[in-house]
């Protein structure tokens, strides 16, 4: 999805959201959790296996593509309110982890790409990065 | 509001479970969003640092009209160096506490940028205290 808009020296700004369903379909993903979310659409990704790091970012509703596969990655997404978490590599994503997730609405999504792959491949779509 | 939690040293499973029980108690509130965010991080920092370093802790959290206190207090190896603890890198983490994607010596930089203010005490082989205040309405300081 593509809007235009104009910020407050009517300059005309384009920006590019796309639904986790549009993303996903991008990278082979398949969905593990919460696939009645799939509509919701992201601006933003970032992409670390530093859940340390994760948790400096203040953008919301933003995309985590990480390798990290753990309780922890769910919980950081948690307190930093990230809506999707791609996992690259097919990493194993356990039942606690959906459980965790599902609680908290978060899709999950697993992917056979690695994680520059998949971030290549989003950036190159139009997803923006933070920094 | 006042309640208090317990936390045992090593418990990676378990690590963020009163960060998110504030999370959600701060919602019912109607708390101010970047606000509630802002404290939630600084507790999940304080509760990874405790599960990582210390043996056991006790958080306890007051919630007040004006301001949210965190008093996270441990028994553990403390700190030597608090000012040296504070810098971003240092770290004295194990390799099961990186495996889980920590130990990269952000968590105190990270508290202290997400309160309003910090306070931190420790007694090297007996533990260590942090406190932390973060006002509800900004500028309420």
């Amino acid at each position: 999805m593509v809007e235009k808009c104009f910020n407050s020296i009517n300059q005309e700004i384009t920006i590019i959201k796309m639904t986790i369903s549009e993303i996903a379909k991008i990278i082979d993903g398949r969905v593990i959790c919460c696939e009645d979310r799939l509509s919701t659409s992201v601006e933003y990704a970032f992409s670390s296996d530093l859940m340390s790091d994760v948790l400096t970012v203040e953008k919301e509703n933003l995309l985590l593509i990480t390798g990290l596969a753990n309780l922890q990655t769910i919980r950081t997404s948690e307190m930093s309110d990230i809506s999707c978490i791609i996992f690259g590599r097919d990493k194993k994503i356990g039942e606690e982890m959906v459980l965790l997730a599902r609680e908290n609405n978060m899709i999950l999504v697993e992917s056979p790409h690695s994680v520059f792959h998949i971030s290549g491949e989003l950036y190159k779509a139009g997803i923006k990065s933070i920094y | 509001m006042q309640f208090r939690h317990k936390i045992s040293g090593g418990d990676f499973a378990r690590a963020g479970n009163i960060a998110s029980a504030v999370k959600k108690i701060l919602r019912q509130l109607n708390i101010d969003h970047s606000v509630s965010k802002r404290i939630v991080i600084a507790l999940y920092e304080g509760e990874v640092n405790v599960v990582a370093h210390a043996y056991s802790g006790v958080i306890d959290v007051d919630i007040d009209e004006i301001k949210i206190e965190t008093t996270i207090t441990d028994k553990g190896p403390g700190i030597a160096d608090i000012e040296k603890a504070m810098e971003e890198g240092y770290s004295t983490a194990t390799p099961q506490v990186r495996e889980m994607g920590f130990g990269a010596g952000m968590g105190l930089a990270n508290m202290k940028k997400n309160s309003d203010s910090m306070k931190i005490s420790s007694v090297p082989g007996e533990g260590t205290t942090v406190h932390l205040v973060t006002y509800i309405k900004p500028n309420a300081g």
